[in-house]
């Protein structure tokens, strides 16, 4: 447990921060260090730069812009599981994310960033129709969320971007996030996650999207179950029917916690699940 | 006993103030001068030939001191092991690799980073061989697991009773009659006792200074045998007991991990013999998995004959049992750990027959509990899966076949072992008659008619702990391989200091237990002399007498009684010393309030101040009498000692995912006398995690090339506080009579009780839908999928 040695900066903004970054063969960027710094230990990843966003002023604030949700890179799971601005499903995954520990260090844009295959945040961010927004020492890129996770631990961001803000849009409507946990209930990795979020207008869906997390190779929006969703009345027999799709173009993947059938099966009761208490809220 | 006694109180534990504050000190804290830092390179193979290991890349790096192959260790022969039966270790892997994490090379650095990154340097190429890892395609010898030995069956433990084959045949003669019978009814439950990583907060560390000049080892090693490894390492380098000092500092948790003779105790040694400096290994949690013993690991079919009306009239147990790859200080005996108890308080006629299997593995060890555990297991699910086929109450079926409390003391189980005290109705009736108990059975009806799965579980057990009677030396308890063949018995040291502190030196030391407290407590009781003047010396070989160490729930009964005796010896001095200077019969001496008073005459007192001056200026003493104010005792009991107790647990189960809660706890332990409760009961919470950990969360998962799968605690689910309920403890007494204290063991109680409440628990839960057993853990994926095959009818 004792990482390969490698060189350390903590910029003091986000330029130097980018600069920072360009400049080495294989940086990494560092903010509440709660997945790199394991990785590293493991020796499963040895950057030669790390580079330390954390003291970096200013990005520690949820914020409300009018037409969006500004999450900034230093907002910890603790902060954004108790902020009444941030819609329920991200809310709730930061909730469930990890132990108190990693809650209060570990933060919701590093987590997304990491995408993590059985993590909380990506399926809400996806769910939400989130804007992901990297800076690089050329400037800054918006990137959509259902565009933004590519594969395992893969994103869209280039080398020398840094992932600086999440931006949710306030949509209104209804959200919520169900998992059932490696230890059961909401705790640890996801065997599987579903997010949902719907709108509502007289009386039927009129919009709807679903993201899982922890069932396939990589969080994945089930644009099967918005289809099935949009135009029925959200009645239980709606939303059955709608999560029966939730796996349609998922490459499920079996591990420790659950067969492919065993996680095809949860991913179909959170789905169930979360639109229902989505549309609850909604 | 004095006016102020504290045996049976609650006292707060007196080590708690360093170890909250984090100024406990621990091996990996100690730092020498000049010291160097080992890591391992280690097999990623779990067999494989070796054919060449270059270690010249490493040794290039500046800073790299040494690196070490078995080339170089040979001569100092393999790991020392208690029961060396099967293949014991060779310190460093000798041509063959036989599990994956052995270690290959030893390198020795300036630093702990750099010897790591000299590790990876060493380059080892490999020719693979057929690996075995599934135990029952272990137990065909299709794939040896060492070409040199004759089987993968490295030894059979059979009783019934054991050591007694006309008896065990006529045993065997009677279970099979039953069998045949047509008024009878065969339960049977094949199940797997899953293998577990023991896990301890504080992983092994040991640091080793050899003074060429002095010629002695000192030895600092997070151990729960620090005597034996003074042993051990004498034997090893060919010197004697008295030229190595062990001391075991602050023990970060030991569950029998830290009862064994590691290859890094001993390769430390060489090296820092052989580089004259300190050197320090500090093992990863990373690489423990691998390096440090697992436990558990059984496979076995249960099966119960009995008639209709819950008369049980035989049992066997039979089974393979994993010791992995090397044997290690009592591996292939801790199944008969297992056999000990295989009857459990049962007076039924009791088959056991365990082989234990070598595989491509970690070794298996002592893991709290250790072969109890399992036993217990088996035999509490069998008789619930006859309780329901009968449609008996699962607590009348257990009454109507325990050993009634009038055979004690003279009941001897149908295993053949001789047990101390033993009451079980009065435990078990205790638990059903609780209104926890009835609670749980009411709340269970009314959210089923909710709708809700949810079971209620019952089990009892005893178990049997406190080793230290002599005549067992025969069977191997005693470290006779670390050249120490003294008896499992204990030892206490008691000084009354000349300004009347007391210093206490024990020969078993804790690791997380509270000896501290304890053994205040029980030598303030005994000399009225306030737990805050008392200190308790442990864990250093040359401080104490030898001493056995602390496992197997015996500090109390066995070194707490020597100890207790010891200070009966040093108040019986006191006594007469006081008789003297306040001119009284000896007889009429009685202790109280911080001295000693002639009865009948309060106002004749002498403080424990004036007693220890005086015994410490002998002119002032009576005619003859010694100076000095100390006593030694050597406790060796008849017999083991037997707790037991009876455990219910409520869950409630998901049927859409499998999920299982548990939502209540209820426990009735019977562990003889209680010196301090609340020690007591943080040994049964500690225990109890464990034993619901492996019922519901861990599991050590190999895949058939031998790779550990859950090597880090990412994956390998560790119970949490968070994933436990607040545990309802309730208590009978049966004090034990084969010890002065009237105490039995408690550290693995919780453990030995809890995994087969739990399963039981979640059978009951999904009885409607057909569901007969669960294997551990209780994943949800494996819950619901038994609900599947239950639905189709599987």
């Amino acid at each position: 447990m004792f990482p390969r040695s490698f060189e350390y900066v903590a910029p003091a903004d986000l330029a130097e921060a980018a600069e920072a970054l360009a400049s080495a063969e294989f940086a990494k960027v560092m903010s509440g260090g709660m997945s790199l710094i394991p990785m590293m230990k493991l020796r499963l990843l040895s950057p030669d730069l790390v580079v330390d966003i954390g003291r970096i002023p200013g990005l520690d604030q949820i914020e409300d812009r009018g037409d969006a949700i500004a999450i900034g890179a230093l907002v910890r799971h603790a902060q954004t599981a108790a902020s009444d601005a941030v819609p329920a499903a991200l809310r709730t995954a930061a909730a469930w994310t990890g132990d108190a520990q990693v809650r209060n260090r570990g933060t919701t844009v590093g987590s997304v960033a990491h995408a993590d295959i059985a993590a909380d945040q990506p399926a809400a961010v996806l769910a939400l129709g989130a804007t992901m927004v990297a800076r690089s020492a050329s400037g800054t890129r918006e990137i959509a969320a259902a565009d933004f996770f590519v594969d395992a631990l893969t994103t869209a961001l280039e080398p020398g971007e840094i992932l600086a803000e999440i931006r949710i849009p306030k949509a209104g409507g209804g959200s919520a996030y169900e998992k059932l946990g490696r230890r059961g209930g909401h705790t640890d990795y996801a065997v599987a996650g579903a997010a949902a979020w719907v709108q509502r207008s007289n009386g039927s869906i009129s919009d709807c999207r679903v993201a899982l997390t922890g069932v396939g190779t990589k969080p994945t929006l089930a644009e099967g179950v918005a289809e099935a969703l949009i135009g029925t009345d959200g009645s239980p027999a709606a939303v059955e029917a709608a999560a029966a799709r939730a796996t349609e173009g998922v490459t499920l993947l079996e591990d420790l916690y659950g067969s492919e059938e065993y996680k095809a099966h949860l991913a179909k009761v959170m789905t169930a699940r979360a639109l229902t208490q989505a549309i609850a809220d909604a | 006993m004095s006016t102020t006694s504290v045996l049976g109180g609650v006292v707060k534990r007196r080590e708690d103030p360093a170890l909250i504050q984090g100024t406990g000190l621990y091996v990996d804290d100690i730092k020498l001068p000049g010291m160097l830092y080992v890591a391992f390179v280690r097999s990623p193979f779990a067999h494989a030939r070796i054919t060449s290991i270059d270690a010249s890349a490493a040794l290039a790096m500046e800073g790299v001191e040494a690196v070490y192959t078995i080339d170089d260790v040979r001569h100092l022969g393999p790991v020392l092991a208690q029961v060396p039966i099967g293949k014991v270790r060779p310190l460093l892997a000798d041509g063959v690799v036989n599990h994956v994490g052995e270690a290959v090379a030893m390198v020795v650095a300036t630093d702990r980073y750099l010897a790591r990154d000299a590790a990876d340097a060493v380059e080892v190429d490999y020719e693979p061989l057929p690996v075995v890892v599934d135990l029952k395609e272990a137990a065909t010898d299709a794939v040896k697991v060492h070409e040199d030995l004759e089987s993968n069956i490295l030894m059979t433990w059979e009783a019934g009773p054991f050591g007694d084959p006309d008896a065990m045949a006529e045993t065997q003669r009677k279970i099979a009659e039953a069998k045949a019978r047509d008024d009878t009814v065969v339960v049977s439950i094949e199940a797997v006792n899953q293998r577990l990583i023991g896990t301890a907060i504080e992983p092994r560390a040991v640091l080793a200074d050899w003074n060429p000049g002095y010629g002695r080892f000192t030895v600092y090693s997070s151990t729960q045998i620090p005597h034996a490894l003074a042993g051990a390492i004498a034997k090893t380098f060919g010197i004697t007991y008295n030229d190595v000092h062990v001391v075991a500092p602050e023990v970060g948790g030991g569950f029998g991990l830290k009862l064994n003779i590691y290859n890094d105790e001993i390769l430390v040694a060489f090296a820092s013999q052989r580089l004259g400096r300190p050197v320090k290994y500090t093992e990863s949690r990373r690489e423990s998995p691998n390096s440090t013993i697992q436990g558990r690991g059984w496979i076995a079919t249960a099966t119960l004959v009995g008639t209709r009306d819950g008369e049980i009239l035989g049992y066997e147990l039979h089974g393979l049992c994993d010791m992995g790859a090397y044997s290690q200080n009592f591996t292939v005996a801790i199944p008969f750990l297992g056999v000990f108890v295989a009857s459990g308080q049962y007076k039924f006629p009791t088959h056991v027959k365990l082989d234990c299997v070598a595989t491509h593995t970690m070794t298996t060890d002592a893991y709290r509990g250790a072969g109890r555990p399992e036993a217990m297991y088996y035999l509490e699910r069998v008789i619930d899966a006859y309780a329901r086929k009968i449609g008996m109450d699962p607590a009348e079926v257990r009454r109507k076949n325990y050993i009634p409390a009038d055979a004690f003391p003279a009941a001897v189980s149908p295993v053949g072992f001789a047990m101390d005290t033993g009451d079980y109705d009065k435990a078990l009736d205790a638990l059903v008659e609780s209104d926890g108990y009835r609670q749980m059975l009411a709340d269970r009806d009314r959210m089923r008619a909710e709708g809700k799965l949810v079971g209620v579980g019952l089990s009892t057990y005893v178990e049997v702990c406190g080793f230290g009677p002599s005549g067992l030396v025969d069977l191997g308890f005693s470290w006779s391989e670390y050249g120490a063949p003294a008896a499992f018995s204990g030892t206490g040291l008691v000084r009354v200091n000349p300004d009347s502190t007391v210093t206490v030196v024990i020969g078993t030391g804790p690791s997380g237990q509270g000896h501290q407290t304890t053994w205040s407590q029980i030598v303030s009781d005994q000399l009225g002399i306030p737990m805050e003047r008392i200190r308790v010396i442990h864990g250093d070989s040359e401080e104490s007498p030898f001493g056995i160490g602390t496992f197997g729930s015996r500090s109390a009964a066995v070194d707490g009684s020597a100890t207790f005796e010891a200070a009966q010896k040093v108040r019986a001095k006191a006594a007469k010393i006081a008789a003297h200077l306040l001119e009284a019969s000896e007889e009429d001496i009685q202790f109280a309030d911080g001295g000693a008073f002639v009865a009948g005459s309060p106002d004749k007192t002498v403080s424990w101040e004036e007693i220890a001056t005086v015994a410490y200026q002998p002119h002032r003493l009576p005619e003859g009498m010694e100076g000095g104010l100390e006593a030694h005792s050597i406790f060796s009991p008849a017999n083991a000692t037997w707790p037991f107790g009876a455990h219910a647990a409520m869950v409630e189960v998901d049927a859409d995912t499998g999920d299982v809660r548990l939502l209540r706890y209820i426990t009735v332990d019977d562990c003889g006398n209680v010196i301090n409760p609340m020690i007591v009961d943080g040994q049964i919470h500690g225990g109890l995690a464990q034993g619901i950990g492996q019922a519901m969360f861990e599991e050590a998962v190999y895949d058939a090339d031998g790779n550990l799968l859950t090597g880090s605690l990412l994956d390998y689910v560790l119970p949490t506080a968070a994933d436990l309920p607040s545990f309802e403890l309730h208590r009978t007494v049966t004090p034990s009579d084969i010890n002065p204290l009237g105490v039995k063991g408690i550290g693995e109680a919780g453990t030995i009780g809890s995994a087969q409440t739990i399963v039981n628990a979640v059978v009951d839960a999904l009885e409607s839908l057909g569901v007969t057993h669960v294997d551990m853990p209780l994943r949800p994926k494996r819950v619901w999928q038994a609900i599947q095959d239950a639905k189709g009818g599987n």
